[in-house]
């Protein structure tokens, strides 16, 4: 059992969250930098190009990238201020080891003696209990060799099948969708295709608080004469001036989908020509679609019968089409269906690999892309390869030089490891850039699991939530304090460039892990000099993969601002737009456009399943969750960041007038909300832009703040992504009884 | 160097998200570091999400400067309204009552009249505002009017503003929808109109609420 060694204030007191704000050369306009770096943000999937202003190895502001093509400059308040997470006072400088004589519960350690210990730990678990008895989470913040060097870490070093990254918290139902649909998992289009589309369609994406830069092409589509139409249960700002929007009750996005197809098969919006030539299963899918009449599409979806013919007819029959969505069809039981639904309203109207015409999903992890595709996700080897797949494996084993049995095979997704931790079967975890205590659901269970480990190692820059529940803290790196690549939302491959060195004995992510094999006696295969060799490699491990990187290296990323995977060869120019004809296609060879032998699309069925926790007596009302604007994911970091912080620095609890006036609330009054799993207080905001059956709280902070006390850890079937975007809750004034 | 008199500062409040991304870049620029120049409203949050940001409209005839008893505002030859000079401030508060958009704050812990000079460190050294370089949406631009024509072939540029009897011409221009046909924006009686939107916002969200709901 290993409690959190001090309290929450003992541990906020010595390890923060410390607001950084601009002081001293900051401040300074006379200030010189000594260089300045061109390099992007750290935050979300869009990686916003960025130049930083160094100084004295310290970044002190920024200067906008204005030739990046992607964001021209653009940055939203999080880009702005990333620069002040350099050279924070949280930072930890050293290796830590729990101690509850300790102030703040860790003291610090030689940092040679943390790797020893960790790996002296590794080794006694895996002597007593095997291989599997320990695991690895990692981070979709990563960069791209970081990921790599993590897969091959767990599989190779420690021979365990048990590793999964917080990518599963994020777009893994799109992916799977677009495995099954299209045989790969990218965005289709750059976004350089969405402001020559006559429709844009965004279902379930908070774009001006989740994607801001994004807005701005969505509305230069709207400028030059384009519609754009809403699905979402909230009026976001981007919603407020859409031409149509769709107020869906959360979680039944597949039945809305369902009855658009049905209405484009009864007026004949299809493209015949494109579906006969380029896609399977329509006969079949068209039969399933049937039952989806509007009246039962209105009575399932809560959205007026109207507005989904309206929906239904310029969808039909516009000449081109750009259907983005994110996390609000995707978090749910059933996301992989939602996502299978977009998909054939998109593959219905034969709208796809051509310019202006496109379809993607929003990334919301700096890396989720990159960081999936080469090697820590818990079922593929790099280069988007099937773990149990024969073929692959051989190939992905004899660039490692070992033998293809020698591979374990695929492993759980991180919530299913923490119930392996539950059932004795996981006794050891080591986490990079991974907050659970705070990101997954339901995180009362996550903290009983976290105490129940053997053993718990943590490499990162801050001491996060669940870094409390760690023995051993090794110091990682940030952005900006190394190299890599990542791979963007729109499928472009970027370069991370180094601005400063790592402080103290912090480390480079990389190092640490090499450290850790060294230490463990395992280090063949771990000796890279550094990120280039790292990447090197999996070039080699992508090679004929269909996420094939073999010809991106670091000098030409810079060159090129970017190259879209894949790119075979280095010659090769890269494929911003998947699925035009004649463009690379390395399993249909020829018969393309798309990924399978016979290089046709799927049509699958969208079925439709309620959440997984339905409203009763007891708990009335629809609990949904996302971000704001100001803060990113867990908040590790921007909770410490302080311009940010003034921006937002509570959660709340977002409630339409009318449910407000019902329960007797007032904007600002206190009132708990409250599920079958927990229940927290929060200050509420009553506003006329949610569904009045609807409650929204943003899932950024820990503990009695944490909107992940209230969330339901079901999971879709196939993505194994939980269900947070809907349970049953109630809510009722602070001090009040029910 | 003098702002060039090509380069333009454009506001569409139909654009703009409340990132606050502006409010941020704003206190990153050198003139006034540390500090934002720029606000940003929200209409009515318990109706919409609708925000606006307020920057210094550089009039033609800045009423601040006029009302100023020290004589301490000065319009630069390039058509931008400066912070109130320091050595003449006395920080009477004229211009912050006069100002008919509302912009200059007076700061008390310095006695000094603060307000955004288009970022004028960098504008007339050939860059853009921090606040419109980052705008994510591009409510905020910074360029010339072809761009901007090339930009929002759906939109027109307006820079006259009515506030009762006084005209006001300014170096910003607001975006406005390409088929209102209006000369100037009178702003006092668009004060007495309801938000545009807000009662559509309701009722498409109540309206959904209407029908019944199979599971």
């Amino acid at each position: 059992m290993s409690r959190p060694t001090a309290t929450e204030p003992e541990f906020a007191e010595v390890f923060g969250p410390h607001l950084s704000r601009a002081t001293g050369d900051r401040l300074d306009p006379g200030v010189v930098p000594d260089k300045t770096v061109k390099t992007h943000c750290c935050f979300c999937g869009q990686q916003c190009g960025i130049e930083l202003l160094v100084k004295d190895n310290r970044v002190i502001g920024f200067e906008p990238w204005l030739e990046f093509p992607f964001n021209h400059g653009k940055l939203c308040p999080k880009g702005v201020k990333r620069y002040l997470q350099g050279a924070h006072p949280d930072r930890l400088l050293h290796a830590q080891v729990r101690d509850e004589h300790a102030r703040g519960g860790f003291r610090p350690v030689a940092y040679d003696e943390a790797v020893s210990r960790v790996a002296a730990e590794i080794e006694r678990i895996q002597s007593a209990h095997g291989p599997q008895a320990f695991g690895v989470l990692s981070g979709a913040s990563l960069t791209t060799e970081k990921a790599y060097l993590m897969g091959k870490f767990a599989r190779v070093c420690l021979k365990t099948p048990y590793i999964d990254y917080n990518g599963r918290l994020c777009m893994v139902s799109a992916a799977a969708a677009n495995k099954k649909a299209f045989g790969i998992d990218r965005a289709a289009n750059p976004w350089s295709d969405i402001p020559k589309a006559e429709i844009v369609w965004i279902s379930g994406a908070n774009v001006a608080e989740c994607a801001p830069i994004t807005t701005d092409y969505v509305w230069q589509a709207r400028e030059n004469g384009g519609r754009v139409i809403v699905v979402d249960p909230r009026l976001t700002p981007l919603a407020r001036t859409c031409d149509l929007f769709l107020p869906i009750k959360p979680g039944r996005d597949a039945a809305l989908f369902s009855g658009v197809l049905n209405l484009m098969i009864e007026h004949d919006w299809l493209d015949h020509a494109f579906i006969d030539a380029h896609t399977t299963g329509f006969t079949d899918l068209a039969r399933a679609a049937a039952e989806w009449t509007p009246a039962r599409t209105a009575a399932v979806t809560g959205i007026a019968e109207r507005s989904i013919r309206q929906a239904a007819e310029w969808w039909g029959t516009a000449r081109t089409s750009f259907l983005l969505h994110a996390r609000g069809i995707e978090h749910h039981t059933h996301g992989v269906q939602n996502c299978l639904g977009a998909i054939n309203i998109v593959l219905a109207s034969g709208r796809i690999g051509r310019e202006g015409c496109g379809y993607a999903t929003i990334t919301g992890q700096g890396n989720g892309q990159g960081g999936r595709e080469h090697g820590q996700k818990c079922d593929q080897l790099p280069g988007g390869r099937d773990i149990a797949n024969p073929e692959h494996r051989a190939h992905v084993a004899g660039v490692w030089g070992v033998a293809p049995d020698d591979l374990p095979g695929p492993g759980v997704d991180c919530y299913e490891m923490l119930r392996k931790v539950d059932r004795g079967e996981i006794r050891g975890l080591l986490s990079l850039c991974f907050n659970p205590a705070v990101s997954l659901p339901d995180s009362a269970f996550v903290k009983r699991m976290l105490e129940k480990l053997e053993f718990y190692a943590v490499i990162d820059f801050f001491l996060s939530e669940t870094a409390r529940y760690a023995d051993v803290v090794l110091p990682g790196s940030l952005h900006e304090e190394d190299e890599g690549i990542v791979t963007t939302a729109e499928g472009r491959v970027i370069k991370i460039n180094k601005a400063v060195d790592p402080p103290g004995e912090a480390r480079e992510d990389w190092r640490i892990v090499q450290d850790l094999a060294r230490a463990l006696g395992r280090e063949r295969g771990f000796t890279f000099v550094g990120p280039a060799a790292i990447l090197a490699e999996l070039r080699e491990a992508s090679r004929g993969g269909v996420a094939d990187y073999a010809g991106i290296g670091y000098e030409r990323l810079e060159r090129e601002h970017g190259v879209f995977w894949p790119c075979p060869s280095a010659d090769h120019p890269g494929t911003p737009r998947l699925f035009e004809p004649g463009s690379t296609n390395p399993v249909a060879r020829g018969a393309g456009p798309f990924y399978f032998p016979d290089g046709k699309a799927r049509f699958l069925p969208a079925s439709y399943t309620s959440p997984a926790e339905e409203v009763d007596a007891d708990y009335p009302l629809l609990l949904t969750t996302g971000r704001v604007v100001s803060h990113f994911l867990s908040g590790a970091q921007t909770r410490r960041i302080g311009p940010l912080v003034d921006h937002c620095p509570e959660p709340f609890i977002e409630v339409h007038a009318q449910l407000a006036s019902r329960l007797g609330l007032a904007d600002g009054d206190l009132a708990t909300a409250a599920t079958r799993r927990g229940a927290i207080t929060l200050r509420v905001s009553v506003v006329k832009t949610i569904r009045p059956d609807t409650i929204f709280i943003p899932y950024h902070w820990p503990d009695g703040k944490s909107a992940n006390a209230l969330t339901i850890a079901a999971q879709d079937p196939i993505s194994k992504i939980p269900e947070y975007k809907v349970c049953a809750a109630r809510l009722t004034k602070a001090g009040e009884a029910r | 160097m003098p702002v060039p008199e090509s380069h333009e500062f454009f506001i569409d409040p139909r654009r703009c998200i409340g990132c606050n991304a502006c409010v941020q870049a704003c206190t990153e620029c050198d003139t006034h570091k540390g500090h934002a120049m720029i606000q940003l409203d929200y209409v009515d949050r318990g109706a919409s999400p609708q925000t606006v940001p307020v920057v210094c409209m550089h009039c033609d005839s800045p009423t601040c400067a006029e009302v100023c008893p020290a004589d301490a505002i000065k319009r630069t030859g390039d058509g931008v309204v400066q912070t109130a000079r320091k050595p003449r401030c006395i920080g009477c508060n004229n211009c912050v009552l006069a100002c008919p958009f509302g912009v200059p704050k007076m700061s008390t812990g310095m006695n000094l009249m603060m307000k955004c000079d288009m970022c004028y460190d960098r504008t007339s050294i050939g860059k853009k505002p921090m606040c419109a370089s980052v705008c994510p949406s591009q409510a905020l631009f910074f360029g010339t009017r072809e761009e901007m024509a090339r930009l929002r072939p759906a939109s027109r540029v307006l820079n006259v503003f009515r506030f009762g009897n006084q005209t006001i011409t300014t170096r910003v221009n607001m975006l406005v929808p390409g088929q209102a046909f209006v000369e100037s924006l009178d702003v006092l009686s668009a004060l007495h109109e309801p938000a545009a939107g807000n009662d559509a916002a309701e009722n498409v969200l109540l309206d959904g609420m209407e029908a019944p709901h199979a599971g």
